[in-house]
């Protein structure tokens, strides 16, 4: 008799409504042990849902689940963690001030004596390391670890704790290509030692180069598994969004027109005296996107932020539309009625209230605003009115402006604030970070949506992790690298390697 | 590991959730009456028949519901900014002292006139008390929680010395002022309906509580439709986002501070101009505190806070009453059992938010 190896997960009809949103719909999947299996789809398509069902964060309304053949009741992270299953959220959960060590063993200190557990804890971790090449320091304090090195802090305490499935929901969003590069080495090493891998992520490059299997879900259902070999980007892209999509984006030439936002010599101190924006000077045009290229944390957020008037420089001059803006003038809310519109980087901490209903976060920054109501008291109707109209406009899922903004998927909660900021014809708009944590359609509408502002004649500058987005988008690009502006090229005239080379530091003025 | 957010219908939010909370309360208390011997069936008739049981009960009732409905909408409104207000006592205490001020030195005035001028300098003594205290967190950082409860202090020693030294009755050894003017007291509700041929007994309660139930009205309408209500309720929830929208926090934080210090002053209004007459010591009795804990159990929302002093009220005066028939229960002892509805409904609540949120899941079919 031949004995085959079950499947080291498998859902079965698995359900899970909020309230009347169903998140998932009788959706089954099968993650052959010692594989490295991928799970793509849009934000809100239940992807994280599906994952959270099964670390047991939420009990499923029906359904089974199956590790290693066996059914089981997941119904808390414990009961996930004895199933051997563990996972690496998008945002870590570590404790900054703790050493690696505490922080592997936190949660499984095994008993009272913290120096038992950290000893032998200890010695896992060497066995660890080695077998899967991952150096770290064990007394390492963890907040003064690089963000990949934390990720694998994440990962060890996973292993630490005996998973034979490890779940990472979108690991690379926060990592450096490099960074990224290194953790598909280790997934792959975790796969040669008979571990398997769940990777949900919206990087189709990233399910292409590490993969064996791929499901794609769309709007709670999954909609096709398939071997990645036998599948192409524009296959999966096509799956997840239900249509056709162009990854590329068109553009038409630009239309230059005269400048309107003139930055001189800025430079920004931080609380603790450093220098984090020093002397950068920048012109911005009618009709024409900027980008700023540059690995993240090299002044992009502060000029962002001393531009929107968010942080005052310490030096330098900013000119809007030719007047001269004196400390007074650069507040948010004088920029804004000066036509200087404001996409920040973080919409959850910056953009949004997410305790707010959909409807008043579509006025925030702009509840002074007499349309929205009589003298100081502001109409409901109103409100919901505007928001309903700018939700259908950009295609925001549901179309439910009493809905806690909270609840919208990531690419939802960005078309919020896109509708807000673009819908009150900007003359300057400042965007960070566009598309961070939203999935492929909502990208190809937001593009799109830049690029027909450019057109009608609105100063753009983006900035972006992705440095493909910028390269895409960008008519002009500036380099930025430990704050300062280190070369400026035409988009059509430069290539990855050649930004690359800027945004390391090599400047062409010390070249 | 951080366990999923609790979701709940409206309803069951605002409704259910208290309502067990005080149902598990009231069980507890139940057993704390048993242990010292007593019946708490006939300790809950009581409590309940001395409270509502008759208009000169309901009397009583209201007029603690009054001052619990100014402090717990002064609590509430801090905390929609996000701000922990628990310097009630000592902003009611000023208002005080600026109410006694207005009705003794504007004595010639007429009624109409006077009323209005003392309820407003009621009103601007709350706000200075509370603003000072935001001015710091706004300017300084200086944790507001630490400033008021300091101004507790330093406004319970301010007015015993003024009604001792300053501002007491000539020739009298009680730290109290001189009666106000006729026309400066606050008709009784029951004279006011006896003008319309309505019977009812002599209590204390008064028209302030029209005041409250409009206040209520007022912060309804300041937190959830102005303009100025949005900015408050951003800077709570959000102050990042408060500042990218070209909202001050700072000045926010004054704004709501002193407007939480104007309704606590409200106590003053319904004590001095409402009851007493005069500005006596110690007339704030606690209810400042008390409106924290109303303003917890109603969740901020007035609707909320009106119904929790409601509750208040009645724990207050069914409490005097039972103390009264039942000497075993004593006064303390209706304290422990008020004490335990503010654990319940404050401190536990998030065990019931747990138990109602799966009760309601199993009713779904789940």
């Amino acid at each position: 008799m031949i004995e085959t190896v079950p499947p080291a997960i498998e859902l079965n009809g698995i359900s899970k409504a909020f309230g009347p949103v169903k998140a998932n719909k009788d959706v089954s999947l099968s993650v052959a042990a010692g594989s490295i299996h991928g799970i793509v789809g849009e934000n809100g398509a239940g992807k994280s849902t599906l994952m959270s069902i099964l670390y047991g964060f939420y009990e499923a309304d029906a359904g089974e689940i199956r590790v290693r053949g066996e059914l089981r009741r997941i119904r808390s992270s414990s009961d996930a963690i004895a199933a051997g299953i563990g996972m690496v959220h998008q945002h870590f959960m570590l404790v900054e001030p703790l050493s690696v060590v505490e922080n592997v063993v936190l949660g499984a200190e095994g008993g009272a004596l913290l120096k038992r557990g950290i000893g032998k804890a200890r010695a896992e971790l060497a066995r660890l390391s080695q077998e899967y090449g991952l150096a770290i320091d064990p007394d390492a304090i963890v907040g003064t670890l690089s963000v990949g090195l934390q990720q694998r802090v994440e990962i060890l305490k996973a292993l630490y704790r005996g998973a034979q499935v490890l779940i990472l929901d979108e690991p690379t969003a926060v990592l450096t290509p490099a960074e990224a590069d290194q953790l598909f080495e280790l997934l792959r090493a975790l796969k040669a030692q008979g571990k398997t891998v769940i990777l949900i992520t919206h990087k189709l490059r990233e399910i292409m180069a590490v993969t064996d299997r791929v499901s794609v879900m769309r709007r709670g259902e999954m909609v096709a598994h398939v071997e990645t070999e036998r599948t192409s980007p524009a296959e999966l892209a096509e799956a997840m969004v239900g249509r056709r999509v162009l990854l590329r984006v068109e553009k038409a030439p630009r239309q230059r027109g005269a400048p309107v936002l003139e930055a001189a010599g800025l430079s920004v101190v931080d609380e603790r005296g450093h220098e984090t924006l020093r002397d950068a000077s920048l012109t911005l045009h009618e009709g024409e996107i900027v980008g700023i290229a540059g690995v993240a944390g090299n002044g992009q957020s502060e000029l962002l932020d001393v531009l929107a008037g968010l942080i005052q420089p310490a030096r330098g001059v900013i000119r809007l539309g030719g007047q001269i803006l004196n400390g007074a003038d650069r507040n948010p809310a004088n920029l804004r009625k000066l036509g200087l519109m404001h996409i920040p980087e973080d919409r959850l901490r910056t953009g949004l209230v997410t305790a707010f209903a959909a409807a008043e976060n579509a006025i925030l920054g702009y509840h002074d605003d007499p349309a929205f109501g009589r003298g100081p008291f502001l109409s409901p109707t109103l409100v919901e009115q505007h928001a309903r109209a700018g939700m259908q406009d950009y295609d925001v899922r549901p179309v439910d402006p009493a809905l806690k903004t909270a609840k919208f998927s990531g690419g939802n909660q960005q078309k919020i604030v896109l509708a807000r900021e673009i819908e009150r014809a900007p003359k300057v708009l400042l965007v960070g970070q566009p598309t961070r944590g939203v999935d492929i359609g909502a990208i190809e509408f937001i593009h799109r949506r830049l690029i027909a502002l450019r057109d009608q004649g609105v100063a753009i500058l983006l900035v972006s992790v992705e440095l493909e987005e910028v390269m895409a988008l960008s008519d002009r690009i500036l380099a930025l690298c430990g704050g300062q502006i280190t070369g400026e090229r035409e988009a059509v005239a430069t290539d990855e390697r050649d930004l690359g080379l800027l945004m390391a530091g090599v400047s062409e003025r010390a070249a | 590991m951080s366990a999923a957010p609790i979701d709940l219908p409206r309803w069951a939010d605002t409704a259910l959730v208290p309502l067990v909370s005080v149902a598990a309360a009231l069980v507890v208390a139940g057993l704390v009456v048993l242990s010292i011997g007593e019946s708490p069936l006939e300790a809950t008739t009581l409590l309940l028949k001395g409270s509502l049981g008759s208009l000169e009960g309901l009397g009583f009732t209201l007029y603690y519901t009054t001052s619990f409905i100014f402090t717990g909408l002064a609590v509430a409104v801090a905390f929609h900014a996000g701000l922990f207000n628990i310097g009630g006592e000592g902003q009611a205490t000023i208002a005080g002292i600026f109410a006694a001020l207005a009705c003794l030195w504007l004595a010639p005035l007429p009624g109409i006139l006077l009323v209005p001028l003392a309820i407003l300098a009621a009103a601007a003594g709350g706000a200075l008390w509370a603003f000072i205290p935001g001015y710091l967190q706004a300017t300084r950082g200086s944790h507001v929680v630490i400033t008021t409860i300091m101004f507790n202090f330093i406004a319970a020693t301010l007015i015993v010395y003024l009604l001792v030294e300053v501002m007491g009755k000539a020739g009298s050894m009680q730290p109290e002022t001189p009666d106000f003017p006729k026309q400066a007291v606050l008709t009784p509700i029951h004279e006011l309906l006896g003008a319309f041929g309505l019977k009812l007994p002599s209590t204390p309660l008064n028209t302030s509580f029209l005041l409250a139930l409009a206040s209520l009205v007022a912060v309804w309408a300041l937190i959830y439709r102005s303009r100025l209500g949005y900015a408050i309720r951003t800077v709570g929830a959000n102050p990042r986002a408060a500042a990218y929208a070209g909202i001050s926090p700072a000045r926010i934080i004054m704004v709501a501070m002193a407007i939480s210090g104007a309704l606590a002053g409200g106590l003053a209004v319904n004590e001095a101009m409402g009851v007493q007459h005069r500005l006596v010591l110690d007339f704030t009795a606690g209810y400042g505190f008390v409106g924290i804990a109303v303003a917890l159990m109603g969740r901020g929302h007035p609707v909320g806070v009106g119904l929790a002093a409601l509750l208040f009220g009645v724990l207050y005066q069914g409490g005097a009453e039972l103390s009264f028939d039942k000497p075993t229960i004593t006064r303390d002892m209706v304290v422990v059992i008020g004490g335990i509805v503010i654990l319940f409904a404050g401190a536990l609540d998030g065990l019931f938010r747990r138990l109602v949120a799966s009760v309601l899941n199993l009713g779904r079919g789940g």
